[in-house]
């Protein structure tokens, strides 16, 4: 082989680099746990959806609804125990979930997903205190 | 190469041109007959359907800025609109500006006084033809088809600012900055504000509309009743009434774009 | 291929270092535009699109100019271009790249971009204009790749090729006829509301790309040891003064319809392109300058070419510096002409008939010469292959 001297010790740096997150979860002394999210607090116990789904599919949800009201003209309502919605992020799931940062933002953050939502819709204490208070 | 080869070569590079742009025209033949409603629909087949469209009876808002302050003011805090002072960054939904401006191929030598002395309110023209619905690429701007409103998709616009390019009437606005920190009036806790990067512009009220409320220009010329709003496909609604009533005129006529804004001057 | 790429005189790396800065400084502009907004550019509400949209609009022609060498070479057999049809293909890759850099720089939200392939929209130009700067960026790989390849290997190309080669042709048309479209379909903005748009740009185009592929050519033969010939250099030169010509005629054209029609909104753009226009007691005249200075170029670059061209001294060796400055200064005229004055000619008259005036900012400037320093890099390093494939084959 030529060039051996560079090419190895090359390959080695390489493959450290790449498994490097492997290594640090290794020797890192941080506890690493799952997220845990706090629930609605007005009590409220059931979602449009058992949890499970709304924990797998609530971004596509959000999209059809999107979709729904602001394209196709069907701003139609969901009613969960008894109580009607407007379809929608700020209409209808922060209605219960008043508390986006210990619900919505734990397992964003934990995940390290930023969806932008939030750069347009306004969170529960936006709503409530506007935006310069808010931030 | 001799010639004969290269004669067939010819002949193939024809054919291939031919093979390889087939399913695109296919592409095209479809979806301009699925997806694109804005084109096509116009006076015939409209019974039913729904074609929102305003009077501005500017009789009543001539020597009266304060009210047209008002109107604007209430379109900034239904839709949290910002305010930038720089006229470079502005963000306009529905706003005052000289008879020259609004009516450029209107204008005349020698106007009425009245006319000269007044400031016009400008808006989407929310047109049955719209050009900037057939430049968008993304389709984040549409011809509503249950209501003829043109509304936008926030989420999808890419900011490319072609249909500012395609609107003769200068309606739309352009998210030079974050929006947000411009927002100066109190926020409206009902409606979101939007992002830097994407183009806005009026939506007719579209989301008070739903809620069976009239537009927020409307309801705050209320005092004057300057505003009339309704389907203009219902010969019995009030606009149409009051279109059969009056003389009135729309902005640029002359291009086709067939406006749902009228003038009473 | 490639490591030809990376094996050069210490002039080379050095030019590639300083362009290497440029390309810095443009990223770090791109990265505050980013972040901050669009707010940082000249642009504004009423003038929607500055210079990324007009250079875009002109690298377009550049990348399509390629066809005036590829078209008399592999359909009307012209040997004399044999040696330099690589540097068409070879010069529209980098300009078709630039192309796409200037529009991702344009949009409010680049990450989005991929939108206009998710929901395609065929009634929008820019959809179409997609399609055919993919298409002809895809041509030019691989028709560029696969006929160097067999030349370097002393065979002849596959014949498959020549379909992809054909191809081309109506496609480096179709390039520049469509982004022409992006203008000149719409209402109420009457400076570009004109069918000669496109037979103009296109005309424009192939004076403007030959004019690279000549400027090249006659640098080469100093610091490359590359000779292109002098047919070919006597030809291209034909081309360009011809395609010149018919530019500087069209734009006549709309002179004509403009102030005999006497119709306000034809001669508004005009009027502040060439002669400032005075609206509401104020005068708006800061591209008449640029606009003369293009027509003084043009006409002084076109006739030192044709009196080089006359006077039969083309063929000299002492010709090449006069070559040079002609083609430069027809160049930059036609820069000026379509990568400044036909964009903002059209945006500064507002859709309510006032006057606005653009100024790009020193950042959007940063981005700007950013984007063309990768063009340059890129034009460098493939014609670096090529002229040194060629010597290979030589020895």
């Amino acid at each position: 082989m030529y060039n051996k001297g560079l090419i190895v010790p090359g390959l080695i740096i390489t493959v450290l680099l790449v498994t490097f997150p492997f290594w640090f979860d290794v020797f890192s002394s941080a506890e690493s746990t799952d997220p845990t999210v706090e629930l609605p607090p007005g009590g409220e116990q059931n979602c449009i959806y058992p949890a499970d789904e709304m924990r797998a599919e609530h971004m596509v949800i959000l999209n059809e609804w999107r979709d729904d009201v602001l394209r196709n003209g069907n701003r139609g309502t969901v009613t969960v125990d008894g109580k009607v919605y407007g379809k929608g992020l700020q209409l209808a799931c922060m209605k219960c979930h008043t508390n986006k940062e210990e619900f919505c933002d734990r397992c964003h953050t934990y995940a390290s997903v930023v969806p932008y939502c939030w750069d347009c819709h306004l969170t529960p204490t936006q709503q409530k205190a506007g935006l310069k208070e808010a931030n | 190469m001799d010639t004969k080869r290269r004669t067939f070569l010819k002949a193939a590079g024809v054919a291939a041109l031919a093979g390889i742009s087939a399913p695109a025209v296919t592409k095209l033949a479809e979806a301009s007959s699925s997806a694109v409603p804005a084109v096509a629909e116009n006076s015939a087949g409209t019974a039913g359907k729904i074609r929102y469209g305003m009077v501005i009876d500017m009789r009543k808002l001539y020597d009266r800025p304060d009210i047209q302050e008002k109107m604007a003011a209430a379109c900034r805090y239904a839709h949290n609109i910002p305010t930038f002072d720089d006229p470079k960054s502005e963000i306009k939904w529905i706003w005052s500006a000289s008879y020259e401006e609004a009516f450029p191929e209107h204008s005349s030598a020698h106007n009425a006084e009245i006319i000269e002395e007044s400031e016009f309110l400008m808006l989407c023209n929310h047109c049955d033809n719209p050009p900037c619905v057939r430049v968008c690429p993304t389709k984040a701007t549409f011809k509503m088809e249950h209501n003829g409103i043109v509304a936008m998709d926030y989420h999808r616009c890419i900011g490319c600012r072609f249909c500012m390019m395609a609107c003769p009437y200068g309606a739309r606005s352009f998210n030079w900055f974050e929006p947000r920190p411009h927002i100066t009036q109190e926020i409206n806790p009902e409606f979101p504000t939007r992002m830097r990067g994407v183009v806005e512009k009026c939506n007719f009220c579209a989301e008070r509309l739903a809620r069976g409320e009239k537009p927020a220009c409307q309801e705050a010329a209320a005092e004057v009743g300057a505003i009339y709003f309704g389907d203009l496909n219902d010969p019995e609604s009030e606009v149409r009434k009051v279109l059969a009533e009056n003389p009135t005129i729309q902005r640029k006529p002359g291009l086709g774009t067939k406006p749902s804004v009228f003038y009473i001057v | 291929m490639i490591e030809k790429a990376l094996r050069g005189s210490s002039r080379y790396w050095t030019w590639l270092g300083i362009l290497a800065i440029f390309i810095g400084i443009g990223a770090v502009c791109y990265v505050r535009q980013f972040f901050i907004g669009q707010g940082l550019t000249g642009m504004g509400r009423d003038i929607g699109w500055g210079l990324y949209i007009s250079q875009f609009t002109f690298l377009v022609g550049v990348a399509a100019g390629g066809l005036m060498l590829v078209l008399p070479y592999y359909v009307h057999n012209y040997k004399a271009f044999g040696r330099i049809t690589i540097l068409g293909e070879f010069l529209a890759i980098p300009a078709l790249i630039m192309c796409l850099l200037f529009i991702m720089v344009d949009l409010g939200q680049p990450l989005r971009a991929m939108n206009m392939i998710l929901h395609p929209t065929p009634n929008s130009m820019l959809f179409w204009d997609m399609c055919v700067l993919l298409g002809y960026l895809f041509l030019n790989l691989i028709c560029s790749w696969v006929i160097l390849t067999a030349e370097r290997k002393e065979v002849a190309p596959p014949k498959w090729i020549y379909i992809f080669v054909y191809l081309s042709i109506p496609f480096a048309v179709s390039i520049h006829t469509v982004t022409a479209m992006l203008y000149c379909g719409l209402p109420g903005r009457d400076f570009w509301l004109s069918a000669i748009t496109a037979p103009r740009f296109l005309a424009s185009a192939f004076a403007a790309g030959p004019i690279i592929i000549v400027l090249a050519c006659l640098l080469m033969k100093r610091i490359a040891n590359f000779d292109a010939g002098k047919e070919a250099i006597n030809k291209i030169l034909t081309i360009i003064i011809y395609a010149a010509l018919t530019n500087a005629f069209f734009v006549c054209l709309e002179f004509f319809v403009a102030y005999y029609s006497k119709i306000p909104g034809h001669m508004h753009s005009l009027d502040y392109l060439f002669f400032g226009i005075e609206h509401n007691g104020e005068m708006y005249n800061n591209l008449v300058p640029f606009m003369w200075t293009s027509v003084f170029l043009c006409f002084g670059g076109l006739i030192v070419l044709a009196w080089l061209k006359l006077s039969k001294k083309v063929m000299t060796d002492a010709a090449d510096w006069i070559i040079a400055a002609g083609c430069l200064a027809v160049f930059l005229s036609l820069f000026i002409d379509k990568g400044l004055g036909f964009v903002l000619g059209g945006l500064a008259i507002t859709p309510f008939e006032t006057v606005v005036e653009y100024y790009p900012t020193v950042n959007e400037m940063g981005v700007t010469i950013g984007i063309w320093a990768v063009g340059i890099f890129m034009v460098t390093v493939l014609y670096k292959l090529a002229v040194d494939v060629e010597h290979e084959v030589e020895e």
